[in-house]
């Protein structure tokens, strides 16, 4: 098992997960650092990501997009506020009209990533701060790659017992 | 689909509750306390109207009630529709469990 603990604050809007990986720091931070190994885990296999920049240097901007099932293309930019290769990396992330310009409309996610090496394993930290709740609502509905249906299912749960309250 | 009808209905709803300063700022008030809306229109500059506006469209979204005592409408947060943060930090996580175990793929892979 690779996740070793969340911790989520419905209050602060934020959540942190730690996860150990059979492999050393170096090799993590590639996942991170090259846009091809990246685009094979951000997004899901129904909701594939596609990097056309990735500048990791402190300043340095990425662009993002990711197609859904049905082709749709929901955009994405990220801005690097710290960079620490292969130690730690910080990055703003949000939503982009389709020239790759954010929009500014749901807010910013702020994102701290950090890599410990545990002997020739790596511990990887993630801490993510929301600004708004339909900002996580996008984020999940582009994240998720199982249990969409029924997580869909469970919204449709609450709102319907909050029309019958 | 129910994501499809969800997106026109409900969510569009939630979304655009939560699209205003104004409304978010009423939100976390009312939550931690009740109010009237006279209440809250003494906290913005703008008119008695315009925050009943927003009361409306936060209450059609069921993120607050409102409920008429005497000559004032007191609104208050309706829990069960702020339970959402919580139940969205709960799929935000499986996003990122889902996005570990990919690396651990990848990573196993070599």
């Amino acid at each position: 098992m690779s996740v070793i603990s969340s911790t989520k604050n419905p209050e602060a809007l934020s959540f942190t997960l730690v996860a150990e990986f059979e492999a050393g720091v170096e090799r993590v931070w590639e996942l991170w650092a090259d846009p091809r190994q990246l685009e094979r885990w951000w997004g899901p296999p129904t909701w594939p990501a596609t990097f056309e920049k990735l500048d990791l240097v402190p300043g340095g901007k990425a662009n993002y997009y990711m197609t859904g099932p049905d082709g749709t293309k929901a955009h994405g930019w990220w801005e690097f506020t710290h960079v620490e290769s292969p130690a730690r990396l910080a990055f703003d992330d949000g939503f982009a009209d389709e020239d790759g310009n954010p929009t500014g409309d749901m807010g910013i996610t702020r994102a701290t990533v950090t890599l410990e090496p545990l002997g020739d394993r790596t511990r990887m930290t993630v801490q993510s701060t929301f600004e708004s709740e339909e900002q996580m609502e996008q984020m999940v509905q582009m994240g998720m790659q199982e249990g969409m249906t029924e997580a869909m299912g469970q919204i449709d749960a609450i709102l319907a017992e909050h029309a019958n309250a | 689909m129910v994501v499809d009808q969800l997106r026109e209905t409900e969510l569009d709803r939630l979304f655009q509750a939560f699209a205003d300063s104004t409304r978010r700022d009423i939100v976390r008030r009312v939550t931690v306390t009740e109010y009237s809306v006279s209440g809250l229109a003494a906290l913005y500059a703008m008119s008695f109207a315009a925050v009943q506006k927003h009361v409306a469209v936060l209450e059609r979204a069921s993120l607050v009630t409102k409920e008429k005592r005497g000559r004032e409408q007191i609104v208050r947060g309706n829990h069960e529709g702020l339970q959402k943060a919580r139940w969205l930090l709960d799929e935000y996580e499986q996003v990122w469990r889902q996005r570990a175990a990919r690396i651990a793929d990848i990573l196993a892979e070599e």
